[in-house]
């Protein structure tokens, strides 16, 4: 792998403040996102992401002097989420400070908003996000994932797999695997899943959902993700211990032989 | 805490994210900065960041409508004023680039081509610069190795006199170009962390009698 094995924090923002959710519900209040985020900007982090989880059911953009909080202090990729319907709400977080806008229910409702946003601000700037649960195998869902929408409330019908294909072709540059079964349990990422989506598209793949030990990060790595979300390992308030991001990346770099950001 | 002696540092303006998140960075370092619509906005500007936005044939449109090619090159590539391009602002330095069958400003000998079909594409994270090359004073302070936040699915040859450092993805290729006041990074410096940020601090130091000797 040339490129190191990049960990991101992805935060749940709720206003200006970061929250943990266990299996999308049960959000828990972590802190101030602008201070979270300046101090995992500080301890290494490679990449921060969040996702304003009200802003689309309140149908509202995401909270702008938050995002622009952050990006006069954090100068490592920012990723927004959350409330993202147009063109325009896509200029306003860009300007705000993040470098992509993820999509991922509105996606699924208007598929059309990732070719609009790949070509007016290119494929490396929109994120595709799937929310993804298992099901039974069935002639509908093959790959046995479904995707689900709205804080994994609402199933589509969606098969996550051909759903990846679909947002590669539209222009995503990058796919989120979020696995809902797997969300701050700490038992590790849904492989399946990840290796599934990587195999089948050839833009980078995301793994996100399950992070509980620095293993579960390099066995996602080893599945074919090009980058994990390790929010859990770092500040969930439901872990015995969190663990600080250096030792992380150490552990990964000497007992998994994967290359990191030092 | 405006230092007047301080340069007054223009930053190419696409009203996208690139341009501010620059502008951002160098807030952050403290480093007087505008940005700039046309050429007319160059009044008091001591030097120039290109960075780029979405591909090579929409950068090169915009700088087009804009007027930039000729300022620039009348000020930077035929003058002495620092210049710093940034992702896309390095590609369009070349000649040609295969994305978009774009013609470029054609400072740097070469053609600008696609990773193919061996690697994820773009391009997308931390990868690994080893400096090459005689050495320039704006890769002077980058040591042996160092990791640089890259998002690219195009890249620039890595030989030649200007490539002062390189990273592979694949193949290898440029991933900081450096030839008397004309600097550019593959990566973004601005989103690199402690290490662009003093990349970009470099940048702004830099005398012109020193690149330009």
């Amino acid at each position: 792998m040339p490129l190191t094995a990049r960990l991101i924090a992805c935060f749940d923002v709720v206003g200006d403040r970061v929250t943990k959710a266990r299996r999308f519900a049960d959000n828990i209040d972590v802190g101030d996102a602008a201070a979270i985020a300046t101090q995992v900007y500080a301890d290494g982090i490679d990449e921060v992401i969040f996702y304003d989880i009200l802003a689309s059911k309140e149908r509202r953009q995401a909270n702008l002097p938050v995002i622009e909080a952050v990006a006069a202090q954090v100068f490592v990729p920012l990723t927004v989420g959350g409330g993202i319907r147009s063109l325009e709400d896509m200029h306003a977080v860009l300007e705000a400070g993040a470098e992509k806008i993820s999509l991922d229910s509105m996606a699924v409702r208007n598929p059309e908003i990732i070719a609009q946003g790949a070509r007016e601000f290119g494929r490396q700037a929109v994120v595709q996000s799937m929310q993804v649960r298992r099901v039974p195998v069935t002639a509908g869902i093959p790959s046995g994932y479904e995707v689900m929408i709205d804080g994994a409330r609402v199933a589509t019908g969606l098969d996550a797999v051909g759903w990846a294909r679909r947002g590669e072709e539209l222009g995503a540059g990058e796919i989120v695997v979020n696995s809902i079964d797997q969300d701050g349990t700490h038992q590790g990422y849904d492989l399946a899943i990840t290796k599934a989506v990587a195999d089948a598209v050839r833009v980078p793949v995301i793994a996100s959902g399950g992070a509980g030990t620095a293993a579960h990060a390099a066995a996602a790595f080893r599945a074919g993700a090009s980058a994990a979300i390790i929010s859990s390992l770092l500040y969930s308030p439901r872990m015995e211990r969190t663990v600080p991001l250096g030792e992380i990346k150490d552990e990964l770099s000497r007992e998994h032989g994967l290359l990191v950001r030092i | 805490m405006t230092d007047v002696s301080r340069p007054v540092v223009g930053v190419i303006d696409y009203r996208t994210g690139n341009s501010r998140s620059v502008g951002r960075a160098l807030d952050f370092l403290g480093v007087p900065n505008r940005m700039l619509r046309v050429p007319g906005d160059l009044a008091g500007v001591d030097r120039v960041v290109l960075p780029g936005v979405g591909s090579a044939g929409t950068t090169m449109g915009y700088l087009a409508d804009a007027g930039w090619p000729a300022a620039l090159r009348s000020l930077v590539a035929e003058g002495d004023m620092p210049f710093l391009g940034i992702c896309v602002g390095l590609q369009v330095l070349y000649e040609a680039s295969e994305e978009q069958d774009a013609l470029c400003l054609g400072w740097l000998p070469g053609k600008v081509r696609s990773f193919g079909d061996g690697v994820r594409v773009p391009q997308i994270g931390w990868n690994q610069v080893r400096a090459a090359g005689a050495g320039h004073p704006f890769t002077a302070g980058l040591p042996g190795g160092g990791d640089f936040y890259f998002v690219n699915s195009y890249f620039a040859p890595p030989g030649g006199p200007e490539v002062a450092a390189t990273a592979e993805y694949g193949t290898p290729f440029a991933a900081v170009v450096a030839r008397r006041n004309i600097m550019a990074t593959q990566f973004h410096c601005e989103k690199s962390g402690p290490a662009g940020l003093g990349l970009l601090r470099t940048f702004t130091a830099l005398a012109r009698e020193e690149l330009c000797r």
